[in-house]
């Protein structure tokens, strides 16, 4: 049901009866490694190109989500997937062995939440019974798409980020044991001019606070009832900016915790990750493999999710364009709450 | 809004023929899309005030906060990192004289094949952006730098095959340096033909 101007309701309540993560090596070195399905410890993962490799993340992602589901494959009737390569080709050919009918979506690293939001509609409104969600990324083939040879010795500046190997999965039901998504803010595209593809954290901060905005506004909810708040992968320079641009909007995030996935996903301090995670894997896996075991122990009750992506193209800064950014929020409650 | 608009934005709603009247600037907006300020999309019965931060406002705001880079420690690192290349170099060149007997002039050639063949072996290794991430232009001084952006391009692209993988990618970070090296090179030696002062190299 709309709420407000932006924002999705979930009246019947869907339930993510299963979700799933798995990483590849730095993720596995990094404090959550813990809360992950499976660690690769190599980023080839034995395959012959790392396109391979990403495509290999999602399906074991998928596979694992449909496990923990307690489900078999074909009872799959909808999937959800995009990911960063172009004419995301990693969910298209993970969806062959998927098998689900497919919708493909891009919304660059706020896709794992674009899909989950679309997967609890489409339950919520009863045209589906079991909907799955999943995105992944992988740090070379982001790399080489998007900047230089991942061998290429060049210097990357303190604010770029570190693209996290990992897909994330989740299945959507209308009911069952699980943590219920409660509503979805989708959000509208913010550019304000960055256009240092080195920078995007700095350039999807706008974005975040206009969604998370939104979401208050819509739902009429505060800060204070989510136990948690997290960007995803706003990084060292992003955050800190969103952060301040929302208390001077007068919004109290001091009432509750704000965190951002590409803060969490590494040891940013010891890892040589730059400012941070980045990348449709980094909210996919903080969340699917972090956040959502916190809120099964309870230890987290309902917590926001505001993925953020820069919408930008390898040929679009090259001819100097700016980066248009987007974020979508979905608010999450454990069992019971 | 983007000031550079206009013009195109003009053009663009008049078109060349036109069955429906032209659209307004209004139901078409370029600038919106191009550039959302954060005070456009507010509403009325919000409790949240959308900031209101011009593009160029947000830039400046987010420049200054921005971690800055020590110039001075990245000069020193290239310095140290560059000039250790060149005088490992320099061995190199003296091992091929004392140890094979050849003539300083001559031993530059299997020089430069030498440290072409570390940077390459670096390269294929993964070690050798984990060196440039800390020496910057350091490890771009001319012969390492120049073989590693061939080697990694070559090495990337393996995957999609010898001819429009390796073959066609090689050059992909390298063939700006050789383009422009050599149209630099061509407007040198017509200097020195106009001058008279060229014929040696």
């Amino acid at each position: 049901m709309l709420k407000g101007q932006q924002s999705w309701w979930f009246d019947n309540k869907p339930v993510i009866i299963g979700a799933a993560s798995v990483v590849g090596p730095d993720e596995g070195e990094g404090p959550l490694a813990e809360d992950f399905d499976l660690i690769h410890p190599e980023l080839d993962m034995q395959q012959k190109s790392w396109e391979k490799a990403e495509r290999l993340l999602l399906e074991q992602a998928t596979a694992f989500a449909v496990r923990h589901a307690g489900l078999k494959k074909d009872d799959i009737q909808f999937y959800f997937g995009g990911d960063l390569m172009n004419q995301i080709i990693s969910n298209s050919f993970a969806a062959r062995s998927i098998g689900a009918p497919y919708i493909g979506t891009f919304g660059a690293c706020s896709t794992s939440m674009e899909t989950l939001a679309l997967a609890a509609q489409l339950v919520d409104s009863g045209n589906a019974q079991y909907a799955m969600a999943g995105t992944c990324s992988h740090n070379c083939t982001a790399e080489k798409q998007f900047r230089y040879p991942t061998e290429y010795g060049s210097q990357k500046p303190p604010t770029a980020q570190y693209t996290v190997t990992g897909a994330g999965a989740a299945v959507v039901a209308p009911s069952g044991d699980g943590p219920v998504v409660e509503c979805a803010t989708i959000g509208k595209i913010m550019d304000l001019g960055i256009t240092d593809p080195f920078n995007m954290g700095a350039a999807m901060a706008p974005a975040a606070v206009d969604t998370i905005q939104a979401h208050f506004n819509d739902t009429g909810r505060q800060p204070s009832d989510y136990d948690l708040i997290v960007t995803g992968d706003l990084a060292s320079v992003g955050h800190p900016i969103a952060r301040e641009l929302l208390l001077r909007n007068g919004v109290p995030m001091n009432d509750t915790i704000f965190n951002d996935c590409g803060l969490m996903v590494y040891n940013v301090n010891k890892q040589k990750v730059q400012a941070g995670g980045s990348g449709c894997g980094c909210s996919a896996v903080v969340t699917y493999g972090h956040l959502l075991k916190k809120l099964a122990r309870g230890e987290l009750k309902r917590i926001l999710v505001a993925a953020t992506g820069a919408l930008l193209s390898p040929l679009s800064f090259q001819q100097g364009e700016s980066i248009p950014c987007i974020a979508h929020a979905v608010a999450i409650a454990g069992k019971g709450v | 809004m983007d000031k550079r608009l206009p013009k195109r934005v003009d053009s663009a709603l008049k078109g060349r023929r036109i069955n429906e009247q032209a659209l307004t600037n209004n139901e078409i907006d370029f600038g919106a899309r191009e550039m959302t300020s954060l005070s456009t999309s507010s509403a009325g019965g919000r409790p949240y005030k959308k900031l209101s931060m011009s593009p160029k406002e947000y830039q400046t705001f987010a420049k200054e906060r921005e971690p800055t880079r020590s110039i001075l420690t990245n000069c020193i690192r290239a310095f140290v990192v560059g000039g250790a290349i060149c005088l490992f170099g320099e061995f190199i060149q003296q091992l091929y004289v004392h140890l094979a007997g050849m003539k300083r002039e001559a031993a530059s050639n299997p020089t430069v094949a030498t440290l072409i063949f570390i940077s390459v072996v670096l390269t294929s290794l993964g070690v050798y952006d984990k060196i440039a991430q800390w020496a910057g232009a350091g490890t771009a001084v001319p012969v390492t730098g120049f073989a590693n952006s061939m080697a990694s391009a070559a090495l990337e692209h393996r995957a999609e095959g010898l001819v429009l993988g390796v073959g066609a990618n090689m050059f992909k970070l390298a063939g700006s340096v050789i383009v422009y090296g050599t149209v630099a090179a061509f407007f040198v030696g017509i200097g020195h033909l106009i001058f008279g002062t060229g014929g040696n190299h």
